[in-house]
């Protein structure tokens, strides 16, 4: 059966992420060191080995996300990070720079090495090379790649593959991403967030709510109407006689029906985004994603009303899986 | 005071055609830079176009008393991608490395330059790659003044000489996606090469008119020309040995002379940014990334 790797922001969500049924949850320390850096999120040391304990005795494996690129000067954070993620008896940390993978490799070789989706490494070539020097047993793939293409890189690597079904979705190779500190100083790489809240402004303007990221107008939606969040490359611009969404629609990834698709391309596990959501919506999800990879390793078809209830009266997209997406 | 660093003209990130190419190389083959980093660096789509004037702007600039290197593409997905990657070797030119992809084909010993578009964050990365061969390194343009510091620092202790960004529209993200074909309703696959019609990028404003971004096919930019113009000073100090200069369609030869002047002491920094400014295109000015509160901000006076 695909490995099902799903959200934990909090002990709470990953108590419930585990009696949802979740093969393995991802989660990180509350500090720089993880890509979802939020208040009120994430786990403390003690946290971490009691949520490690708590999944262990109930069958479940537990990821740490050490995924974002060290500050120079200040790396010991992120090695403290790494030594403390074993002791916690963490069953794989996922990385993405590359001083912390060799750091971890010489000081941790027994603790089993993710390559973040933060590396975007897209290509065999890149995965054979992460490998290689720094013995990375699975590789988290950038959402940029087609199904096809999944299939072509597991033909020609060694080591395991971990796809985004759902969630959030980056239209950017992640990892290479600076239009956040372009726009606030803050960016996924360095300070673990994105489009950050602490620079979000709104302003009723006639008969309009515009929602400003550093200043920058992301957005603007009739008052009363619901309004998403301004998440800098989910906004409507103007380009020369086109206005719109000029990089991604405010969508976000569903590829539940790729998932036999997905599992012929030889994909290991499948990761839900989401740790910044409520544990009811990671149980939820995750209770519907487990009887989907059930079903498709029992060779039965999809369980399609229960997923189809996941994404009501939202707008969401296959992304980068369907080459059209381009 | 003369600035004890030099200046280097990374590879051009638009689609131009060959006519254009061979232009600019010719031009840039008389200004006082110390190297020149060509190829193809966005969209493999674009190389046949343009490829034949590679090994003639490198004779050019060679012949010029430039060194010269031959970048990777920046997201290497399709197997021609992989291919143009693993040739590069071939070339028998240094390679400046913008996706890891690269490393696969570079023999452990051979001497590489690595570009912008790779994370060099923190010492511990920058080690690892002086030590697989890295000579120079250009640090991703987000960096603070001292995290580039901190770096200039171990570079200096390694034999790295470490550059920064600085002179271009800011290379911001990089995509599956073309938003010049989107922009377009084209898909990817039938773009018709629109991307060759902004040889500079596609300007993208906020709603509210504010200039903000600019999309180069699968790349998007900032709209802004950063320039270190005001922090060549705080630079130099830190240890930082080069300067990158991204080429842009219009003045690029004079921008370089401009930026060898403030270098050599004969033209201050205020007085370079005001003769930039209306040289940029969309003609503003940015250094926030290194010194400031945002990527976007500009120390200098506006207007």
């Amino acid at each position: 059966m695909m490995e099902l790797v799903c959200p934990a922001g909090t002990p709470a969500a990953l108590r419930a992420a585990v009696q949802a049924g979740a093969h393995a949850v991802y989660c990180g320390f509350a500090d720089e060191t993880n890509a979802r850096n939020f208040p009120g999120l994430n786990f403390s040391r003690e946290e971490m080995a009691a949520g490690v304990a708590h999944a262990h005795a109930n069958g479940a494996k537990v990821l740490v996300a050490i995924n974002t690129f060290p500050r120079a000067g200040s790396e010991d954070l992120w090695h403290r990070a790494v030594a403390d993620a074993e002791s916690a008896g963490a069953d794989a940390v996922i990385l993405a720079d590359l001083g912390l993978l060799a750091h971890a490799a010489e000081h941790h070789p027994r603790l089993r090495r993710h390559l973040s989706v933060q590396a975007a490494a897209a290509n065999p070539d890149a995965i054979n090379f992460y490998a290689e020097a720094f013995g990375v047993r699975r590789v988290v793939l950038p959402r940029v790649l087609t199904v096809e293409e999944i299939a072509a890189i597991n033909r020609d690597i060694d080591v395991e593959t971990e796809v985004f079904v759902f969630g959030g979705l980056c239209v950017m190779a992640e990892g290479r991403c600076s239009l956040s500190s372009y726009a606030t100083g803050r960016s996924p790489n360095m300070n673990g967030v994105c489009s950050p809240a602490s620079h979000v402004a709104y302003a009723e303007e006639g008969d309009e709510l515009a929602a400003r990221l550093g200043g920058f107008t992301i957005h603007r939606t009739p008052k009363g109407a619901p309004a998403p969040y301004p998440t800098l490359c989910k906004g409507a611009f103007v380009s020369g006689d086109q206005t719109g969404h000029v990089f991604e629609d405010p969508v976000s990834l569903d590829a539940t029906r790729l998932i036999p698709a997905l599992a012929k391309a030889g994909v290991s596990a499948l990761k839900i985004e989401g740790r910044q959501r409520s544990r009811a919506y990671v149980a939820e999800v995750v209770r519907s994603f487990r009887a989907a990879v059930e079903a498709q390793a029992a060779g039965r078809p999809l369980p399609e009303a229960t997923l189809a209830k996941l994404t009501e009266g939202q707008a969401a997209t296959t992304g980068a899986y369907a080459k059209i997406w381009r | 005071m003369p600035l004890p660093m030099d200046l280097t003209v990374g590879p051009n990130l638009f689609f131009w055609d060959a006519e254009a190419v061979r232009a600019f190389y010719e031009g840039l083959a008389a200004t006082p830079v110390a190297r020149v980093v060509l190829g193809e660096v966005v969209c493999s789509k674009r190389l046949p176009f343009w490829q034949d004037e590679i090994p003639r702007a490198v004779e050019t600039l060679l012949e010029a008393g430039k060194e010269v290197a031959v970048t990777s593409l920046a997201l290497v997905t399709l197997p021609r991608e992989r291919r143009m990657t693993a040739d590069l070797p071939g070339t028998g030119l240094p390679i400046e490395v913008n996706d890891l992809t690269a490393l696969l084909h570079i023999p452990e010993g051979q001497p590489f330059w690595v570009g912008p578009l790779v994370n060099v964050y923190n010492e511990g990365t920058l080690r690892w790659l002086a030590a697989r061969g890295a000579t120079r390194v250009c640090l991703p343009p987000e960096l603070p003044l001292a995290s580039i510091r901190a770096l200039a620092r171990t570079g200096r202790d390694l034999g790295v000489a470490v550059e920064v960004w600085g002179h271009g529209r800011v290379p911001l993200a990089i995509s599956g996606r073309c938003y010049h074909a989107r922009l377009h309703d084209r898909p990817k696959d039938a773009c018709l090469f629109v991307c060759g019609e902004d040889p500079d990028g596609r300007d993208v404003e906020t709603l509210d008119g504010q200039p903000f971004l600019a999309v180069n096919g699968v790349q998007t930019l900032s709209q802004s020309t950063a320039s270190m113009a005001l922090q060549a000073g705080a630079l130099a100090e830190a240890g930082v040995a080069s300067l990158r200069l991204s080429p842009q369609s219009r003045d690029f030869a004079d921008i370089c002379a401009g930026y060898a002047d403030l270098l050599a002491g004969s033209l201050p920094g205020e007085a370079l940014a005001r003769r930039l400014a209306p040289l940029a295109p969309g003609g503003r000015l940015s250094d926030g990334f290194v010194n400031g509160p945002s990527g976007a901000a500009w120390s200098g006076p506006h207007g």
